[in-house]
C-alpha cells in the first residue's frame, strides 16, 4: 500500500530524515515509535508533501508521489491527522467535520462518525472548533478524515495528553476502522497503547528506521524497546 | 423647513446620503482588501488602480463597443478580475513567502504603472459617464429629494457586501477560505488546490473593486486618479475595522462614510481628516481594530 525508500527531508539547512525505509501493507496498522525529535512527525509530513524539501521514494498503491503537491497526494487517498490536531477556530464543529473534500467513495457517513464519537454529535453546533476540549478536538481531527474516503490514514500521536477513557475510545476506533479495511500509520510515544492496536512497529532514531518488531514479538523485545525509547 | 440641531433637514440628510455613498465605496473596497489580505497575506495597494480600471472598463465598453451600464456592471468586473488573476499568477504569487512589506511595495509599484498608463492614454482631466436612463431623476422621500442613482449605489453596495459576507460565513466555499486563511498547508493536505483558491480569491477581490468602479463612474468623473483619491481613506477603514475582518470592513466602511458626511455638516474644516483622527484613537485604544481578533 505504502512503500517508503531512502526518504530524506530537510527544513532549510537542517537535514532531518536520513534515508528512511519502511512499508505498510494494505489493511495493516503500523506504528512509528521513537524518542522526541526522532523524526516521526517529519516522516508523516514528508509522506503528505508538507516539508519544504524531500527526496527519495514514497510509493503509494504502486505510484510514485514524491513529486506531487499535498492536494494531489490527498486526492490519491492519503489523509493526515496532524500532531497539533489542526482544528480551525474560525470554523464551527460541523464546518470542521465537513471541510476535507471527499476524495474517494467508501468513507464513513456523518452518522457513523457520530456513532464512533457521540461527544461530537452533542457539540456539533459549537461555533468555534477550538472551543472543544482536547479530547473532543482529537475526535474531530480523526472523524473528519474518516469521511473523505481516503483509505490510508496517517495519525500523529492521537492519544497525546488525553485521559485514559478517551485513549480507549480512540483505540476502539482504530480497531474498528482496521476492520473496515482502512490502513493506518500511527505515530505513538505510548507503546503500551500501540500494542493494543498495531500489527507491526517500526522504531525510529535520528531520522532513520533502526528496527522493526512484529506486535506478537513485542513482549520478547521489551528490554530492547525500553532501551530505544529511553523509558 | 425642519431644523435638526440647528441644521436645515435637507442639508443634513443630503450630507448623510453623500456620506453613505462614500461609505458604500469604502465598504466594497476595504472588503476586497480584507479578503485578499486574509488569503494572500498581501496588502494590495493596487486596489485603487483596479477600482479605477473598473470605471474605465465601463467607459470603454460604452464608447468603443456601445455596451451600456447594466451589462458593464457584470462585464467590467469579469474583465478586470481576469486581469487581476493574470497579475496574481505572473507577479504577486512570487512574494508569498516574503514579508508583507514586499507585497505592499510591489502592488504600490503596480498601481503607479497602471495609473501612469491610463494617464498617458486618457489624460487626467476625467471623462463623463452618463447615468443610465433607468436610474435618472430623483425621488421625493418626504424629508428630502434623493437622486435615484445615489440610492441605487447604496443599495447595490449593500447587496454585494452582504452577499460576500454570506458566502464567506455561511457556505462551504467560505469555510474552506476561512480555514485556508488559518492554516493553508493543512487545507491543501486535505486535497484542496490552495494555490488555485488563492488566485481565485484575488480575482474575486479585484472584481469587487471593479464593480465599485463601475458604480462610481457616473458619480465621479472617470479619471486615472479616482482610485488614489479613495485608497488612503480605504486603508484607514481597514485599519479601524481590523485587518482582515470581513464584517469589520463592511460596517466600518459604511459607518465612516456617515461620520465623514456628518462632520461636513457640523464641522466642515475637519471633514477631510476625521477618518484619520478616528484611526489614531482606535489604534491607541484597540490596536487590532474594532473587529480585529486577538492574535
Ligand atoms: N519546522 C521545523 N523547522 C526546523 N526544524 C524542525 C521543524 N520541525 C521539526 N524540526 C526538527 O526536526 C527534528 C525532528 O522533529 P519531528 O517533529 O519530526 O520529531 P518527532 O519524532 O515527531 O518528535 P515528537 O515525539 O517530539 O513529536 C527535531 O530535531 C526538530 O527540532
Ligand atoms: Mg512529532
Amino acid at each position: 500500500m505504502l512503500e517508503i525508500k531512502d526518504l530524506n527531508a530537510w527544513y532549510g539547512e537542517s537535514h532531518i530524515l536520513h534515508g528512511v525505509d519502511f512499508n505498510v501493507q494494505e489493511g495493516e496498522v503500523v506504528t512509528l515509535l521513537g524518542r522526541n525529535g526522532a523524526g516521526k512527525t517529519t516522516t508523516m509530513k514528508s509522506i503528505m508533501g508538507l516539508v519544504p524539501r524531500r527526496e527519495g521514494h514514497v510509493v503509494f498503491k504502486g505510484g510514485e508521489t514524491i513529486g506531487m503537491m499535498p492536494n494531489q497526494i490527498a486526492r490519491a487517498g492519503i489523509a493526515l491527522c496532524p500532531e497539533e490536531r489542526g482544528i480551525f477556530g474560525s470554523l464551527s464543529v460541523t464546518e470542521n467535520l465537513m471541510l476535507p473534500p471527499i476524495v474517494a467513495p467508501g468513507g464513513l457517513s456523518v452518522d457513523e462518525i457520530y456513532t464512533l464519537f457521540p461527544n461530537l454529535k452533542e457539540r456539533a453546533r459549537t461555533a468555534h472548533g477550538t472551543r472543544l476540549s482536547g479530547g473532543e478536538q482529537q475526535m474531530l481531527a480523526i472523524g473528519r478524515i474518516l469521511r473523505t474516503g481516503a483509505k490510508m490514514l496517517l495519525l500523529d500521536e492521537p492519544t497525546e495528553g488525553l485521559a485514559p477513557v478517551i485513549v480507549q475510545q480512540i483505540g476502539r476506533t482504530i480497531r474498528e476502522i482496521k476492520n473496515r479495511g482502512f490502513t493506518v500509520l500511527l505515530v505513538e510515544q505510548n507503546f503500551r497503547f500501540a500494542a493494543t492496536v498495531a500489527d507491526r512497529h517500526y522504531v525510529m532514531e535520528h531520522g532513520k528506521i533502526i528496527d522493526m518488531i512484529p506486535n506478537e514479538q513485542l513482549e520478547a523485545n521489551m528490554d530492547k524497546l525500553h532501551d530505544y525509547l529511553g523509558v | 423647513m425642519i431644523m435638526i440641531f440647528g441644521i436645515p433637514g435637507p442639508l443634513l440628510f443630503g450630507q448623510l446620503l453623500l456620506g453613505l455613498i462614500n461609505g458604500a465605496f469604502y465598504a466594497m473596497l476595504s472588503l476586497g482588501l480584507a479578503v485578499i489580505f486574509g488569503m494572500l497575506n498581501i496588502i494590495n495597494f493596487a486596489h485603487g488602480a483596479l477600482f479605477m480600471m473598473g470605471a474605465f472598463a465601463a467607459w470603454m465598453l460604452l464608447n468603443y463597443f456601445d455596451i451600456g451600464y447594466f451589462p458593464a456592471l457584470i462585464l467590467a468586473p469579469l474583465l478586470v478580475g481576469a486581469f487581476g488573476i493574470f497579475l496574481e499568477k505572473t507577479i504577486i504569487s512570487r512574494l508569498y513567502k516574503l514579508d508583507h512589506l514586499y507585497g505592499l511595495l510591489l502592488t504600490f509599484g503596480l498601481s503607479l504603472v497602471i495609473e501612469g498608463l491610463f494617464r498617458n492614454g486618457y489624460g487626467s482631466s476625467g471623462m463623463p459617464y452618463r447615468i443610465p436612463s433607468l436610474l435618472q431623476g430623483a425621488t421625493d422621500l418626504g424629508f428630502m429629494f434623493m437622486p435615484n442613482y445615489r440610492g441605487w449605489v447604496v443599495l447595490a453596495a449593500f447587496v454585494v457586501c452582504t452577499a460576500t459576507w454570506l458566502i464567506i460565513e455561511k457556505t462551504s466555499l467560505g469555510a474552506t477560505l476561512r480555514a485556508a486563511t488559518e492554516n493553508a498547508p493543512l487545507v491543501q493536505a486535505f486535497g484542496v488546490n490552495v494555490p488555485r483558491l488563492i488566485t481565485l480569491t484575488y480575482g474575486g477581490g479585484i472584481a469587487l473593486a471593479a464593480f465599485a468602479g463601475v458604480l462610481a463612474a457616473p458619480i465621479y468623473s472617470v479619471n486615472p486618479n479616482m482610485g488614489s483619491n479613495f485608497i488612503n481613506t480605504v486603508f484607514a477603514v481597514v485599519v479601524i475595522g481590523g485587518m482582515g475582518s470581513i464584517l469589520g470592513s463592511i460596517v466600518t466602511g459604511f459607518g465612516l462614510g456617515v461620520v465623514e458626511g456628518l462632520t461636513k455638516v457640523f464641522y466642515p474644516q475637519a471633514s477631510a481628516t476625521v477618518v484619520f483622527v478616528v484611526m489614531v484613537i482606535v489604534l491607541l485604544t484597540r490596536p487590532r481594530g474594532l473587529f480585529g481578533k486577538a492574535a
